[in-house]
């Protein structure tokens, strides 16, 4: 049986690996998109998983000043998503040419 | 003793917020359109990024810090469906449609009805 510190070690380093795997696969997703809210997305996610990593450092560092940055991206990432929404309402980019694009590719 | 019962709860948070946060980055890959993928991202990414923000207050400890990464988490939690749906409700009415296999678009004939009252288009 191994002491709680000890686990909290390797699930910390765990955890790491984890979220390593799962922001390259949300990259994958920006990169293929294919339209542009999966980029949107896509960023929105890679916002969320970016907050993990900092909770996961916090933890691990034991340095409470992280918890404002994680706050403060979060704050950042919805504000983001929201102007990227809004500018797909107001007709931002014209999806017919965009689909045809798809299709070309 | 209660340092190590705290250790070992925060270990498995953290843990299972980082599955989820796989899963849901799994999901954001395999699914086959926007409003699919809007499940996995929104709803299990954000569940991962608050279960280890939970652990960070459980392992901190102190009443000050502690409260603030669950402010936190209740931001995210009030926060995540806002701008899903706010990001839904654009793609859809921008022209961007589902894919073929959807067997059900109740926004369609929710927005004929609004078009023939004269209310669509003019909440954006």
């Amino acid at each position: 049986m191994m002491s709680g510190a000890a686990f909290l070690n390797i699930s910390a380093i765990f955890a790491l690996g984890v979220l390593t795997i799962s922001f390259l696969l949300v990259v994958v997703r920006v990169v293929k998109g294919p339209s542009l809210p999966d980029r949107i997305l896509a960023l929105d996610m890679l916002v969320a998983v970016a907050i993990g990593f900092i909770a996961v450092l916090g933890v691990r560092s034991g340095f409470t000043l992280y918890v404002d940055i994680a706050i403060a991206l979060g704050l950042v990432g919805f504000l983001a998503t929201v102007a990227f929404a809004r500018f797909v309402m107001s007709g931002g980019i014209d999806v017919k040419q965009e689909e045809a694009e798809e299709d070309r590719l | 003793m209660i340092d190590g019962a705290a250790d070992y709860l925060a270990g498995a948070l953290i843990i299972v917020g980082a599955l989820f946060a796989l899963v849901a980055s799994v999901g954001l890959l395999r699914l086959p359109d926007l409003y699919t993928r809007m499940h996995a991202a929104s709803k299990a990414g954000t569940v991962g990024s608050c279960l280890m923000l939970i652990a960070l207050a459980v392992h901190i400890g102190e009443p000050a810090t502690a409260l603030r990464a669950l402010a936190g988490v209740v931001f995210f939690l009030l926060t995540a469906p806002i701008s899903a749906h706010l990001l839904a409700k654009a793609a859809y009415s921008a022209g961007y449609r589902m894919w073929e296999g959807a067997v059900s678009d109740d926004l369609a004939e929710t927005a004929a009805v609004a078009k023939k009252n004269g209310a669509i288009g003019t909440e954006g």
